[in-house]
């Protein structure tokens, strides 16, 4: 009986979890590595080079990411405040949301939070996902998510490819299009690696960012555990003890 | 029951509680901490750069810091030179009592002689006193040396700062840390030495 | 040595004497728990009442914390979250204690309540301790509704629209009613501001109230266990139940037993997977409200879910909303409809283990159903189990009038 319900909860938990993933084009995972520090380092770089001037954190502070990533005070300034910002300030932008909606038809969305509403897998994916698709505003395409409206701003070390496609008919006479592979219009700064390697740096600051407190959380974990289970222990122990009064 | 169990009860007994509350102990800690000043409290309360350069001689400025008034003097020579002569009159010339940062001395009370940086509140019941630069008699005092006058309860402070006998305040005026960037600009809220 | 120890216990008594004659304290730690004889056989089902309390402890203290940081406002909800998990020292902790805190609570509730199905807690003479129960279970779905609609994300606001549209089902008044509740045409910073200060004031008064009541009802008439026996039927010459044991030491130890237990599992989850995959902390709430776009999938959290499937089952709005609402009134009158003399599954047979076992399978299944897209076969499904949950209540009350069962013992044996 007690088995029963067991078993069923855990089909449940399981089928929840696999089924949180379906929907959008997932081709690989992005394997990101929350406690690399020089993967958040080079992730925080290119977010403050490439991102950070349209897509605000606007929860997220400036000397935290420091005081998170190991970087000092003069090291973050100098290398990754690309503004006029103080140290402790906001990780804001001056694009208002006017101003987002008249030049790209939607306001790009703060990403504070991103990594926890997308997961990383779709985030890397994504952004390795770019194709031209003349039919859209911004010229750009996206496999992952597809009719985005952001374009391509990675392209120039990425590269410009198109995407094919493969057209069936099923039984219902419905036609379905079938990405069947990329093709390279034009190479760009980096080679497939290098591009991968950087988006994935990047997915993990976006990931760090969505809760920073995981780095102190995780580190914290063991400790507690153990101490409970140490109290528990003795309670059981304990338990026992008294017990053996009654028959 | 025998007394070997009783002792082994006892010991149990004593041994779960003591990490019990311990625990107790571990688990209080985040909710007292979370009552400190928060990454925004500290953003505000961060140090507050100022140029000083367009002060003219004699005039104050005040800028918030923490969100108090921390008064900024620029102060002239005729203003210092009665700093030597008011020792009797004051509670505590040589700065036993007060709240300042190492570097400061008993009489000018500054790193630069002529500027002084003090928190505006008077150190009585948190009023801010006003500027009295002039060295004229007041209705509040008839040999007014210049400083500063708290009309909540009548506290009187030297150009120091140093409160004046038969005040109600006990202490002189709070001086905060600061830091001298370069020529022109201060910094409140960072404490650079004496250098 | 001996002289001070006897006059230290003097003064002691002289103290509680004191106290005792304004306010009978030693009278009411006798009562309710030196004094307070438990049948001796409890197994670990009977850990969850206490766990309960416990979790409704953490939830006031964590709760009142962050009301500290927090502030209901539309424009700054959202953010203050962020604040909280960021700038307010260990915010992050206090937060996901909460939150974790809040599903645990379901969990700990649900098995609480199914226990009392295991071994017929609800039964005579202990019918009140269930209806208040149920009251506390009640009162604890609004509390948690509300307080999900706090964070103000997406799927706060979503949810938020669509359970105060449940409301339009209320015939002539539903619409009027549904503004009302809302305060505005839509889920409005008005909206939150109220859905705070119940959630935060109104509604813990009332579950404590309630908490109070249930326990004061079940100490009246002394605890139910798994074999369903009274206690109280043999007693010895001082008038204690032979079968019993008073509640403290014994089940005070056994319960703290049982709290580190239950932490282990707690504190895993707020420090390795406070999401739980998107199970305890949705993924489309880390996306602040919109009113302008809908969630692809609008879900409750999943201690709802087996609910919202019975809702979307039916095809008739009005309908729907009935059957949700039967599901949960049908549950009041079990100790009414369930007529068997026999308290514990153990001496009930066959037909009545394979149709709790089915009853909870199927509620388990409605709450998977209720968290997926809903298909047609998953649609389908859900009419079913829907149609089983009913039917098991109808089943049981015709069942019981004339159960055969196993001979109940009269005393607890070792």
């Amino acid at each position: 009986m007690m088995k029963k319900v067991t078993l069923t909860l855990a089909c449940l938990m399981f089928a929840s979890l696999v089924s949180a993933a379906g929907g959008a084009y997932i081709g690989e995972p992005a394997n990101t590595n929350i406690k690399s520090q020089s993967s958040l380092q080079k992730g925080a770089k290119t977010y403050m080079n490439y991102c950070l001037g349209c897509h605000s954190m606007e929860f997220q502070r400036y000397n935290r990411v420091a005081e998170d990533l190991g970087l000092t005070e003069d090291e973050m300034m100098e290398s990754l405040v690309l503004t006029d910002a103080k140290f402790a300030d906001k990780m804001t932008h001056t694009m208002t949301r006017e101003q987002g909606e008249q030049w790209f038809g939607k306001a790009p969305p703060d990403l504070t939070v991103i990594a926890k509403a997308r997961g990383v897998d779709w985030l890397y994916n994504y952004m390795i996902n770019f194709y031209v698709d003349s039919s859209r505003p911004s010229g750009w395409n996206n496999l992952t998510f597809p009719n985005a409206s952001m374009p391509h701003v990675l392209w120039e070390l990425q590269g410009i490819r198109k995407a094919n496609f493969e057209t069936h008919t099923d039984d219902q006479g419905e036609d379905h299009k079938e990405f069947v592979g990329f093709e390279t219009i034009e190479e760009g700064q980096l080679n497939e690696e290098e591009y991968k390697d950087m988006v994935r740096d990047l997915v993990n600051f976006l990931d760090y960012s969505a809760e920073p407190a995981q780095l102190i959380r995780m580190s914290y974990a063991p400790w507690v555990l153990l101490f409970v289970a140490v109290f528990t222990f003795l309670a059981y122990l304990l338990k026992v003890n008294y017990f053996r009064d009654v028959h | 029951m025998t007394d070997n169990v009783n002792k082994s009860r006892r010991n149990l007994l004593m041994g779960t509680s003591a990490v019990g509350v311990i625990g107790a102990g571990f688990a209080a800690v985040p909710f007292i901490k979370s009552w400190l000043p928060s990454e925004r409290a500290k953003a505000a309360g961060s140090p507050v750069k100022t140029d000083i350069s367009k002060i003219e001689p004699g005039q104050m400025i005040n800028v918030l810091w923490r969100g108090q008034p921390v008064f900024i003097v620029n102060r002239t020579e005729k203003q210092t030179a009665v700093l030597d002569s008011l020792d009797d009159r004051l509670k505590d010339p040589n700065d036993e009592t007060s709240i300042q940062p190492d570097f400061i001395d008993s009489k000018f009370r500054a790193k630069r002689q002529n500027l002084l940086v003090v928190i505006g509140i008077c150190t009585h019941l948190g009023c801010s006193p006003k500027y009295y630069p002039d060295l004229v008699p007041q209705s509040f005092d008839s040999e007014w040396q210049g400083g500063f006058y708290c009309p909540c309860h009548n506290s009187r402070f030297d150009i120091s700062g140093r409160v004046y006998k038969g005040s109600p305040a006990s202490r002189n005026l709070d001086i905060p840390p600061y830091t001298f960037l370069d020529e022109n600009i201060i910094e409140i809220g960072t404490d650079g030495g004496t250098a | 040595m001996g002289k001070i120890a006897s006059s230290r216990t003097k003064s002691r008594n002289s103290l509680m004497d004191w106290f005792n004659q304004r306010l009978p304290v030693t009278q009411f730690y006798k009562d309710h728990l030196s004094e307070y004889y438990a049948p001796k056989n409890f197994n670990f089902w009977y850990f969850f009442g206490s766990l309960a309390l416990l979790v409704l402890v953490n939830q006031i203290l964590t709760g009142i914390w962050l009301t500290m940081h927090y502030k209901p406002d539309a424009d700054q909800a959202f953010g203050m979250v962020e604040y909280i998990m960021r700038d307010v020292p260990w915010g992050w902790l206090i937060r996901y204690l909460h939150t974790t805190g809040a599903s645990a609570f379901f969990i700990v509730i649900y098995l609480h309540m199914f226990r009392g199905l295991l071994y017929g807690s609800y039964k005579k003479p202990r019918e009140l301790i269930w209806v208040f129960g149920m009251i506390i279970y009640l009162a604890l779905m609004a509390e948690a509704f509300m307080g999900y609609v706090l964070p103000w994300g997406n799927m706060s606001y979503w949810g938020a629209k669509v359970i105060t549209q449940l409301f339009a089902a209320v015939p002539w008044v539903g619409d009027a009613l549904v503004e009302w509740v809302r305060g505005d045409y839509l889920i409005s910073d008005a909206t939150l501001n109220r859905f705070f200060a119940l959630h935060v004031v109104a509604l813990p008064l009332v579950i404590l109230v309630l908490v109070v009541l249930h326990l004061a009802a079940l100490h009246t008439v002394g605890s139910n266990n798994p074999e369903g026996v009274d206690i109280k039927k043999h007693k010895d010459e001082n008038g204690v139940p032979k079968d019993g044991i008073p509640f403290h030491p014994y089940y005070t130890v056994k319960d703290i037993f049982g709290v580190g237990m239950f932490l282990l599992i707690f504190l895993f989850i707020v420090f390795v997977k406070p999401d739980m995959g998107g199970l305890f902390l949705e993924h489309d709430n880390y996306v602040p409200a919109d009113p302008s776009s809908t969630p692809e999938h609008i879900k409750p959290v999943w201690y709802f879910t087996p609910f919202y499937a019975m809702l979307r089952a039916v095809p008739d709005m009005q309908m729907g909303a009935l059957i949700m609402a039967l599901a949960i009134v049908v549950l009041f009158f079990l100790p009414w409809l369930d007529r068997s003399p026999v308290k514990s599954i153990r001496y009930r047979r066959w037909p009545y283990k394979l149709m709790l076992s089915l009853f909870a399978i199927s509620f388990v299944v409605l709450g998977w159903l209720g968290m997926q897209s809903g298909s047609v076969l998953q649609k389908l499904m859900a009419q079913i189990l829907t149609g089983f949950y009913f039917f098991y209540f109808v089943w049981l009350f015709f069942y019981s009038r004339n159960e055969i069962y196993h001979e109940v013992p009269e005393r607890i044996e070792k």
